[in-house]
């Protein structure tokens, strides 16, 4: 690696860092206007004004904001958010293991996204034009104009009732406990994502792949005489994938938002289901923690892609123009 | 003065003529528009001509499959299930088209400031929309629809804030190359201002690929919004969008597996219309540039 | 020569046509083309952009894009038929036994693998070489072949890493790892600098020597074909036109097209004022009837625009042939370059001068300063320069010597790093906003893409109106009968009004350009390589009605160029430029006369000539030019100097001196004393050898 590249990546943790500071900031300034207080959540809404003014006291919210900001910004360096408003639990025991397990759900779409929709990218550039390209482009058009709400209902419906319904209809099971099991929960949220983000990665990868063929260095290469396949795999293969790895990074941002449906309809023990009943109860702290992590590896998969791009291109594509 | 007035003639003939060499151009921009041009129609006066108003509710005839009677059939309040597709329509293309305009409004001129002006204005600009992207979608939506309460505007609101980092980025980019172009330099030796070389001269050349990003933003606006009104953060009764109508629905779907399939089939069609148009244009006005 | 049993004939191209279909119809590229080519004999396919030469070489390999396909005729190499080749066939000629040498070889070479990779996968595919070791020998011997210094090292970089200059040559040694039969070059000189462009030929005129390798050369560059092929071809819209022996056909031309061609062509040290072709090459989808040539042709009658004109012996001996019903007329009465009139302008005051000029980019931020040992590009450094009234000063550099960005500073596009630009005597930095509205009206700039410099959604007459109504305060009656004058003067039709820039032909653009320039009298235009786009033919038209203009409305210009031939034929003086300095000015015949310094000396001894006898000796830089984030110390030139005499060019800087010793007009920058730079610096080059 060379000295421009360590710079630039230098600069990249960098940025990725600051981005994360203000992310959090941000996060911290929506959940201050959002409506109706800690207190009333807790106390409910014919609390005494004397009873809120002691739980607000007993919580630190009478504090200046800017006191509160720091505490906020000192918990989340130490990875401390906080105690739920409704459960009284620390935050991160409540958050931590369910970002796992949709962490888990994510993974095994992103796994199932790369095994099909690259190969078959691949096969519609390389077969540009023909019905088996037709087929492929003209059926993700459905993957990207269908809600994850939509194809999780659906999915629901047909695979856990009925003449298909050999599968669960939802619930987690450990994967130290059960692998089948697992697979067998997992399978139904992961499948709803993947039907999305799989159209989303084969249009990439059929046209970043297409572009590639079409390119001078490779008709430099077949007018060396190399053959059809060593063309595809020696030459195209690496240059016409790079676009790819960025998409799946954006993707895993996307993912991060769209458990939330697919955990609801799912009743999968996720980060995404325990957003919306924190959202339900207005416990700030869940919400903000809830946004936070996934946020934060939204960033960390986009820095994580830089990093394998330049890695992947000699070419010092990504530096300063 | 005559020639100033063919001139204009003619800029309207170019124009028009333009516009309908894309309509027909590429088969997706056609189909495109076959469809969305009569739902919005629809969704205007359509519920005038179901035999039952969307709102009307009918007790005795509830949860019934399609019949002569109620097309499409009726939910768990009797109500008309096509009357409330057409409806729904309102409040769903209100919000895709409604956010994507907002976010063309708001990210545009950012983009362009920042692709025009380049170096520590870009760098600052183009940051803030990183730090925005950088917050999943429907988080973020989630959560400034929390902050703000949910209704169809707030919602609007939502999604155009959330989506305006896409249409800057797409813009700044264009701006940054078209930049690059000498008629810009040209400009600036002839000592234009900033705005008329930003508006007058940049913008125009860099519609195309700012039509493409709308056209297929449209489509993830309206499943957004119809995601985040699934969550009931959406207008909610009595005024549904389908996002809302399928979240309904949900608690009946193995009764009535209708009333699930209706909106979903509704939001398919409408969102897949507007991707195979933002895919059409993107053939056509990319062949355009090649000229 | 229709038999291939004749052992020496390595390719055969007989009456091909070739067509592509596109939406509106069918492009018939080339039509009846046939071509020979001998074992070690090299040809040169001459023709300017659309005449379809690159396309005769893609037919030879059989990679036309997929629309397009050899419809009638027949190709064969050494005996097979290309055309109906399997495709294991072709597989094993392309590459193993034809090679082509693709244009671009940024676009060309693989960014992903390494140098070294894609040679020896060339090796291996068609040599019977299989372990890794002898393939890498092979790679490092011909990247030794192709003179790339260090080849072991440079096997392992990527493309990128590389200069121009050298991925032109490692594109080469792919092609000649495999010792093919036949070598195509497709414009290999193209973008490359004029002292990289010559040693690249030198590298080719060794190869030929050395090796029995036929070489099918194809070039718009004329020069090129003269210095190192032995025939020539050439091709106007998909058609030969002529075809013999180079220096048969540049010293006796016999078809009009060759002739306005060669005419058109600026040369160094030839004084000619150039002829212009008129019109334009005709649209392919749909051919006229007879000579493809007609309608530009001083020589054509009515019998040339019927029928098939065929190709007519000129001499039997030397296979000179011409497709002209008039070759004969044309020979005896040949279109010639007449000698230009001397310019007769007498220059004036100052209008524009730099003093101490320097443009850094890439400054950096104070972390990169503070942390890094961060080198901004020294893109312009301690410029000083005058242009007068009426004047035309020609800046000459190779790329990246920072003429442009002079030019641009000079009009302060960009913020000066540090000096003074004073425009008639008044500081340009001091400036109010009236009178730099002021300046910008009377200095304006035309820019190397027409097209990229004309607003693509603007009419022509939008575009030429804005000046005006920005620097006048005409009403627009008169506004509008300005553009009438204008559009006259520029040689167009008024049919171009309501056009846009995109229905134009690259001349009417850079027409449109300079007459948007010129709109409000300005009185300093800088001319950013105006021509080097455009073909030759156009070149000179433009060049032309530069000239007229300038002695009509008495515009100085600052012409910036990397085209010596180009400066030579409208300027009056000259500022060299190397690495961000200027290290010699003078009036043009000074500059092109000894004494010289030493870099614009193999400059322009750099440059092919058209007359195909001539050898002169050769001057050749090493290397390359060095980063300007990290120029030289001393003498900037000191690191390729030919002359350099010591440790002095690589500590001190030497300063711009008058050499002359009428009126301190010449100067150069150079350590050298009077009498050594004097002496012709090709006689005393290499004394070793």
């Amino acid at each position: 690696m060379n000295r421009t590249n360590q710079i630039y990546l230098l600069k990249r943790i960098v940025t990725a860092t600051v981005s994360l500071f203000i992310v959090s900031t941000a996060v911290f300034a929506i959940t201050q206007i959002l409506p109706g207080n800690a207190a009333t959540v807790i106390l409910g809404n014919e609390a005494t004004e004397e009873a809120v003014k002691e739980i607000e006291a007993q919580l630190g919210l009478n504090r200046p904001l800017w006191q509160q900001y720091i505490d906020y910004m000192i918990g989340l360096l130490t990875l401390n958010f906080g105690i739920s408003l409704t459960s009284q639990q620390p935050v991160m025991s409540m958050v931590w293991p369910r970002f796992i397990r949709t962490l888990q759900l994510a993974m095994v779409t992103m796994g199932m996204t790369v095994i099909t929709a690259i190969p078959l990218g691949v096969i519609a550039a390389k077969e540009r034009d023909s019905k088996i390209d037709y087929l492929i482009t003209t059926s993700t058009y459905l993957g990207m104009s269908v809600p994850s709400f939509v194809t999780a209902t659906l999915l629901l419906l047909v695979f856990t009732t009925g003449p298909f319904g050999f599968l669960p209809s939802g619930g987690y099971t450990p994967i130290s406990q059960n692998v089948i099991e697992w697979l067998q929960r997992i399978f139904l949220p992961a499948l709803s994502l993947t039907v999305i983000v799989m159209a989303y990665v084969l249009r990439q990868t059929r046209s970043s792949m297409i572009e590639t063929l079409e390119s001078k260095y490779i008709r430099t290469a077949r007018l060396k005489g190399v053959g059809e396949s060593k063309v595809l795999f020696n030459h195209a293969l690496r240059n016409g994938l790079l676009p790819t790895v960025t998409v799946l990074a954006i993707n895993f941002g996307w993912l991060m938002g769209a458990v939330v449906i697919v955990e609801e309809i799912f009743r999968y023990p996720g980060i995404g289901e325990l957003i919306v009943i924190a959202i339900r109860n207005r416990d700030l702290p869940v919400i903000q923690a809830g946004v936070l992590i996934p946020s934060a590896a939204f960033i960390f998969a986009n820095l994580t892609a830089d990093i394998v791009y330049t890695w992947l291109d000699p070419r010092i594509t990504m530096g300063d123009q | 003065m005559t020639t100033k007035e063919n001139n204009w003639r003619a800029n309207r003939q170019f124009w028009t003529q333009k516009a309908l060499n894309l309509v027909f151009a590429n088969p997706k921009v056609t189909i495109g528009l076959a469809i969305i041009a009569p739902t919005i129609v629809l969704s205007i006066i359509g519920s005038e001509f179901t035999s039952h108003g969307p709102l009307e509710t009918n007790p005795a005839d509830r949860l019934q499959g399609p019949s002569g009677q109620y097309l499409l059939g009726t939910d768990h309040l009797g109500r008309d299930i096509l009357s409330r597709i057409f409806l729904g329509a309102r409040t769903t293309l209100l919000i895709g088209f409604g956010s994507t305009a907002l976010a063309v409004l708001l990210g545009v001129p950012i983009g362009l400031i920042a692709g025009y002006f380049k170096g520590t204005t870009d760098e600052i600009l183009m940051r803030i929309m990183d730090i925005v992207m950088s917050i999943p979608t429907l988080l973020l939506g989630l959560l400034i629809l929390v902050a703000l309460s949910s209704s169809t505007t707030n919602l609007i609101m939502a999604i155009g804030i959330v989506f305006t980092p896409r249409l800057a980025r797409v813009t700044r980019s264009v701006t940054l190359s078209e930049s690059k172009q000498s008629y810009v330099l040209a400009a600036k030796a002839r000592g234009e201002s900033h705005l008329y070389i930003m508006f007058r001269e940049i913008l125009p050349n860099v519609t195309s690929p700012i039509v493409i990003e709308s056209s297929t933003r449209v489509g993830y606006a309206i499943m957004v919004g119809a995601s985040l009104s699934f969550l009931g953060l959406g207008s909610g009764p009595p005024y549904p969008d389908w996002g809302y109508m399928v979240s309904v629905a949900r608690e009946h779907m193995y009764s009535s597996p209708w009333i699930l399939l209706w909106p979903c089939l509704a939001l398919l069609l409408v969102i897949m219309a507007t991707n195979i148009l933002g895919d059409g244009l993107k053939d056509a006005l990319d062949e355009k540039n090649f000229q | 020569m229709t038999q291939s049993d004749i052992n020496n004939t390595i390719l055969e191209v007989e009456n091909i046509n070739v067509e592509f279909s596109v939406p509106d119809g069918t492009v018939q590229a080339l039509r009846d083309v046939s071509v020979s080519l001998d074992k070690g004999e090299t040809l040169g396919i001459a023709g300017e952009s659309g005449s379809g030469k690159s396309t005769l070489a893609l037919a030879i390999v059989q990679y036309l894009d997929s629309n397009g396909h050899v419809s009638d005729g027949s190709i064969r190499f050494k005996g097979r038929d290309i055309l109906n080749a399997s495709k294991d066939e072709l597989r094993s000629i392309r590459g193993g036994e034809i090679a082509h040498v693709a244009q671009r070889p940024s676009q060309a070479l693989n960014p992903s693998l390494t140098i070294g990779e894609q040679i020896s996968e060339s090796i291996r595919l068609h040599q019977d070489i299989d372990s890794s070791d002898d393939a890498r020998e092979r790679t490092i011997e011909v990247l030794d072949q192709v003179n790339i210094p260090d080849p072991a090292e440079m096997s392992e970089r990527y493309p990128h890493e590389l200069s121009g200059g050298q991925q032109q040559r490692a594109m080469l040694a792919i092609g000649l790892s495999c010792n093919p039969d036949l070598l195509i070059l497709d414009e290999p000189t193209t973008g490359l600098d004029v002292t990289t462009q010559a040693k690249f030929l030198d590298l080719i005129q060794d190869l030929k020597s050395e090796y029995n390798t036929a070489i099918l050369l194809i070039t718009h560059n004329l020069g090129v074909i003269s210095e190192i092929a032995d025939r020539v071809n050439v091709l106007y819209a998909g058609k030969m036109v002529e075809k013999g022996p180079v220096k048969e056909v540049f010293s006796n031309p016999a078809n009009p097209y060759t002739q306005a061609l060669l005419a058109t062509t600026p040369e160094l040290g030839v004084d000619k004022e150039l002829r212009p072709i008129p019109g334009r090459i005709p649209d392919l989808d749909n051919i006229p009837d007879g000579c493809i040539f007609a309608d530009r042709c001083d020589y054509a009658t009515e019998k040339c625009e019927t029928g098939s004109i065929r190709m007519e012996t000129v001499s039997e001996r030397d296979g000179h042939e011409s497709r002209c019903l008039h070759w004969e007329t044309a020979i005896s009465d040949p279109i010639e370059a007449e000698e230009s009139a001397a310019p007769s302008h007498t220059p004036g005051e100052d209008v524009l001068s730099a003093e101490k000029l320097k443009k850094y980019y890439d400054v950096g931020g104070v972390i990169q300063n503070r942390f890094f040992d961060h080198q901004p590009v020294q893109a312009v450094s301690d410029v000083s320069l005058t242009i007068r009234e009426s004047e035309t000063v020609g800046l000459v550099g190779e790329s990246g010597c920072g003429k442009s960005t002079l030019g641009r500073t000079l009009l302060k596009l960009h913020d000066t790093t540090d000096g003074s630009i004073e425009f008639r005597h008044q500081e340009l930095s001091g400036l109010n906003k009236e009178q730099l509205q002021q300046f910008r009206s009377e200095c304006q700039i035309i820019f190397q893409d027409p097209e990229a410099s004309l607003n693509p959604n603007k009419t022509i007459e939008e575009i030429i109106e804005r000046p005006l109504k920005l620097f006048t305060e005409n009403p627009p009656e008169e506004r509008q009968q300005r553009i009438t004058e204008l559009i006259e003067q520029m040689n167009l039709g008024r049919e171009i009004r309501s056009k846009y820039p995109h229905e134009l032909s690259g001349g009417q653009q850079q027409r449109v350009a300079i007459a948007r320039a010129f709109a409000a009298n300005p009185s300093l235009i800088v001319l950013d390589e105006p021509v080097a786009s455009l073909d030759v033919s156009v070149q000179a038209s433009i060049l032309n009605l530069l000239n007229e203009l300038r002695d009509e409305y008495g515009t100085s210009y600052l012409l910036i160029s990397h085209d010596l031939s180009v400066i030579e034929s409208i300027c009056d003086r000259v500022a060299v430029m190397y690495l961000g300095e200027i290290i010699e000015t003078g009036t043009t015949s000074e500059i092109f006369a000894p004494p010289y310094h030493p870099y614009t000396r193999s400059l322009l001894r750099s440059i092919p000539t058209l007359d195909p006898t001539e050898d002169i000796a050769q001057i050749r830089l090493d290397g390359d030019v060095p980063s300007a984030r990290d120029p030289p110390s001393g003498c900037s030139f000191h690191t390729r100097c030919p002359k350099k005499i010591g440790d002095i060019c690589e500590t001190e800087d030497p300063q711009l001196e008058s050499v002359g010793d009428t009126d301190n007009s010449h100067c150069i920058s150079c350590h050298l004393d009077q009498d050594q730079i004097e002496s012709p610096l090709d006689m005393v080059a290499n004394p070793e050898m």
